[in-house]
């Protein structure tokens, strides 16, 4: 038995000891960062900062832009999960395939060219105008934004929703039309909450990128719309002010745990949200 | 029904692919514009090959890769085998939870916090540019790390346990059974967490962005440079290639794996 | 000591988290013979073969192979192999790779390793598998692999860790009479750990039961069936009654309310005993020259014989018959004196006997039940 345990500390202990120094500690500084002033001395007005001024303002863009970007995420995907369990196996495992390519591609390159298609120059305004139509503003707008964000993280409501309804037993539904169930009332009683588990880790995937992303709105917002990761990213990569920068990490971090809590309470399931 | 779904699995394809497409197309331009078409070239290609920053941050970003990915694959896996091994249900918990924060944090405050830690230890040890390779290579091991563990865990959780028994009854020694046995009975897992790493690092832009310095960049951060000016076709060269090389990558993949499916079809009926 | 034995296990005691799994087991092992650990989950036999194996070292207690201490070497150099409960084939190899894996340790040259191979898979019925894939096999398939692999290394002992228990019931009567095919032509012994008393009985030369870490009797399988030691082992191999008894003397025996002739004796006047009676040896008589007599409470059509559940005196009887009855119906028995089992009372008097809540599927329900917790209770 004492053979076996100190046996089974040793394959431990290095990845614990990396976990202290590179998850636990890095996380212990933002607090510490946070809480500090330049000096190293215990402050609370960098957290008091975000209570003023446009911070408010940006935290509650962040929000509304996330949740509107989930939420479209969500329209498109469910259907299309739906419509491909639905197909052949042949089709759902090259529309897996299909879904997946993009997501190994540079995301920067992705959504610099959708500026691209989108701008004042692009291909979509080049064509309305060659037809009469007159340019309209695509970018810079929080549409594009949003947009932007639909596009980069949609697979990952795609992928985790698919994947729990692939698995789903045909015998459910059957039962449930067996009982005089209607094709919408399988769906609404039978398929849905079913899949829930997939849908709730599709949720928090898109989510928690789209809350925190700081490219797309500076590439497709035209720096028109500043976000909680804009904001980060200044204060760590021009401001030089990492105190104030680790406490907006902080108070973006506090705000994904509580999400994510409220998402939890959604589902029984722990482990669906961690996927 | 059937004409509506494939209509609406096609446009969803269509509003997926429409930049790669654009992007493929423009890097054929023979002007410099990434809006107007003027003609057929392959100058930006040419272009690309001349230059040497790309061709170096090309190499950065594939040394980064190959390391990061090596080194989290073997410590992930020892990793998890100690987990599956642990008894203690309130360590095996921790330990587990903790695996999952670099998953659910969002990617911009890992990155910031590893910045935060290698600047305070930098002040620390009075090393003025601390940010570098190795601390690029420190942040890769960290977020690879989790994937590489929840690849390996289901295929150990799903081997016999008394493989490893097995060896030694046969005459193994314990150090001979983890290498003749244990190791690649696992071997799907490993590869697969080996395959998730090596892209994940390739890939990466956010946390490679405040845990690097000027002096070693990655692709990634060379691409982010470059479009922050106005941007020339010969990035889409570059993405372009990207693209072809990862789509060869996944189809050998595919092709692989479902070889390997009709081998062992074939063995059943025979 | 006997010049045949092979294991000896003296005073073994083991204990998980402090809960004693083994305690004090004294056993030895003949040479040739196969030797069945019979017992429910939990009740130490698989503990009892790891220790042989060298999966786990006892406590306190020796561990005697050919009159050496054991106790100490570690499981690669023991002469004993083991089939494991799910086989625990190498999935990385295929069947020819699996077999040779014990040979290519040993540095055996390669031609000789090619022939043991065959041989191996000649003795097993699987001749042309050499190259197929692990998974590709049926569990039956699995099974004899894992066989051939542990007899490819030529060992003295071969430990069998309920083999049979994933089969399904045709396929595990076949592999019960080929392993004792395979024994006999091998001339090894064989430890076989089982919770199933019929494959336990049809099988072994010695059986081992065993319940609550302590060895319950020895012996071969007509005397564990005929001659039980105490209500556990009368209720765990075989059907039995099992009634409160009296010895008033020597070959007169007191229970359910009458004095029968009986064969035993020795146990002194008027000691407390334990009665069994085996369901097959109660002959049912008419009611008026019933030694007993009882209602018909159900009846169960068995193929060969009818499953008679009988009332005599609030205790409720079984007895296997020929003979139709229908519910109801009176009936007396009549049993012979040399058909009276007489043991000591013990700890399980009582616990057994009665068919007051019998029903098969209860039984099969719970059989699998013991499937499940055998793994996680003896596995530390």
């Amino acid at each position: 038995m004492n053979k076996t345990k100190s046996s089974s500390m040793i394959t431990n202990l290095p990845y614990i000891v990396w976990s202290i120094i590179f998850i636990i500690a890095p996380l212990i500084m933002v607090a510490y960062y946070a809480f500090t002033d330049r000096d190293a001395n215990f402050t609370l007005s960098n957290i008091k900062l975000l209570w003023s001024g446009h911070y408010p303002e940006i935290f509650g863009i962040s929000i509304l832009f996330a949740v509107i970007a989930t939420a479209v995420c969500f329209i498109i995907s469910y259907p299309l999960a739906l419509v491909m369990v639905k197909s052949s196996n042949k089709v759902q495992r090259n529309v897996m395939l299909l879904v997946m390519v993009p997501m190994w591609m540079n995301f920067l390159i992705r959504t610099y060219s959708w500026r691209n298609i989108l701008s004042d120059n692009g291909i979509i305004n080049t064509f309305l105008e060659s037809i009469g139509i007159g340019k309209l503003e695509l970018t810079g707008t929080a549409g594009a934004v949003i947009f932007g964000m639909v596009y980069n993280f949609l697979p990952y409501m795609i992928l985790p929703i698919y994947s729990v309804m692939s698995k789903l037993d045909v015998k459910y539904v059957e039962a449930a039309e067996d009982l005089g169930a209607t094709k919408i009332q399988v769906l609404l009683r039978v398929i849905f909450p079913l899949s829930l588990p997939g849908v709730i880790s599709g949720i928090t995937m898109v989510f928690v990128p789209s809350v925190s992303t700081f490219y797309i709105s500076q590439k497709l917002g035209e720096g028109k719309f500043m976000l909680i990761g804009d904001s980060i990213e200044l204060q760590f990569q021009q401001a030089n002010n990492y105190n104030l920068g680790a406490s907006l990490s902080l108070v973006l971090m506090v705000l994904i745990i509580i999400s994510m809590l409220i998402m939890n309470k959604f589902s029984d399931d722990e482990g669906a949200v961690i996927i | 029904m059937k004409i509506t779904s494939k209509l609406y699995m096609a446009l969803v394809m269509i509003f997926l692919y429409a930049p790669i497409v654009v992007m493929i197309i423009f890097s054929f331009n023979s002007g410099k514009s990434t809006a107007v078409f003027t003609g057929f070239s392959t100058k930006w290609y040419a272009e690309l090959a001349n230059d040497s920053a790309t061709l170096e941050a090309l190499k950065n970003t594939i040394v980064l890769a190959i390391c990061s990915s090596v080194i989290s694959v073997i410590i992930g896996t020892v990793a998890a085998i100690g987990i599956y091994k642990l008894k203690m249900k309130w360590l095996k918990t921790t330990i587990l939870s903790v695996t999952n924060i670099p998953m659910i944090n969002p990617e911009i405050v890992t990155g910031v916090s590893m910045m935060l830690l290698f600047v305070f230890i930098g002040k620390l040890v009075n090393v003025q540019d601390v940010l570098g390779f190795n601390t690029l290579l420190i942040a890769h091991i960290t977020f690879n790390l989790p994937y590489v563990i929840l690849s390996v865990l289901p295929v150990l959780k799903q081997t016999d346990p008394h493989i490893p028994e097995a060896a030694q009854d046969l005459g193994c020694t314990p150090v001979q059974a983890f290498f003749k046995v244990t190791l690649p009975s696992i071997r799907p897992g490993i590869i697969t967490g080996f395959l998730m790493a090596f892209t994940l690092s390739l890939d990466d832009f956010i946390i490679s962005y405040f845990s690097s310095g000027p002096e070693f960049q990655t692709l990634p951060i060379k691409i982010f440079s470059m479009t922050k000016k106005h941007v020339k076709p010969d990035l889409y060269a570059l993405s372009t290639l990207i693209f072809v090389a990862i789509l060869v990558l996944l189809l050998i993949i595919n092709f692989s794996q479902s070889k390997a499916e009709n081998k062992n079809k074939r063995n059943m009926k025979g | 000591m006997k010049k045949d034995i092979i294991i000896d296990l003296r005073n073994i005691s083991v204990s998980f988290d402090d809960q004693p799994i083994l305690k004090s087991i004294n056993l030895y092992i003949r040479d040739r013979e196969f030797i069945t650990f019979l017992g429910p989950s939990g009740c130490g036999k698989t503990t009892t073969l790891r220790i042989i194996a060298g999966f786990l070292k006892p406590d306190s207690g020796e561990v005697i192979f050919d009159d050496k201490n054991i106790n100490d070497v570690p499981p690669h150099k023991r002469p004993v192999n083991t089939i494991f409960q799910r086989y625990a084939l190498f999935p990385h190899l295929n069947v020819y790779e699996n077999i040779a894996f014990g040979l290519q340790l040993r540095k055996i040259p390669k031609n000789e390793i090619r022939e043991t191979v065959s041989e191996m898979l000649a003795l097993v019925n699987l001749k042309g598998f050499e190259h197929r894939n692990i998974n590709s096999l049926s569990g039956g398939q699995q099974q004899r692999v894992a066989i051939a692999r542990a007899l490819a290394v030529k060992p003295r002992v071969l430990l069998l860790d309920e083999p049979l228990g994933a089969l399904d019931l045709k396929l595990r009567k076949d592999m019960q009479v080929e392993l004792k095919n395979i024994q006999q032509r091998m001339g090894i012994t064989f430890i076989y750990v089982t919770h199933d008393q019929e494959e336990a009985l049809s099988m072994s030369d010695t059986i081992v039961v065993m319940d609550n870490g302590v060895i319950q009797q020895i012996g071969t399988p007509t005397d564990i069936y005929n001659e039980p030691k105490n209500a556990f082992v009368a209720d765990f191999i075989g059907e039995s009654n099992i009634l409160d008894g009296i010895m008033r003397k020597d070959f007169l025996v007191e229970f359910a309310g009458i004095k029968f002739k009986c064969v035993d004796s020795g146990f002194g006047e008027n000691t407390p005993v334990d009665v069994v009676i085996r369901p097959e040896d109660v002959d049912v008589v008419p009611f008026e020259e019933g030694m007993l007599c009882g209602e018909v409470t159900s009846v169960t059509f068995k193929g060969v014989h009818y499953e008679i559940i009988v009332d005599i005196k609030g205790f409720k009887w079984m007895i296997q018959s020929t003979d139709y009855q229908k519910v109801g119906d009176k009936i007396g028995i009549s049993i012979k004196p040399d058909e009276i089992h007489i043991m000591k009372k013990s700890e399980y008097s009582g616990m057994f006997g009665d068919y007051s809540s019998y029903s098969d599927e209860f039984d099969e329900l719970s059989d699998v039940d013991a499937d499940m917790t055998e793994e996680e209770g003896d596995d530390e």
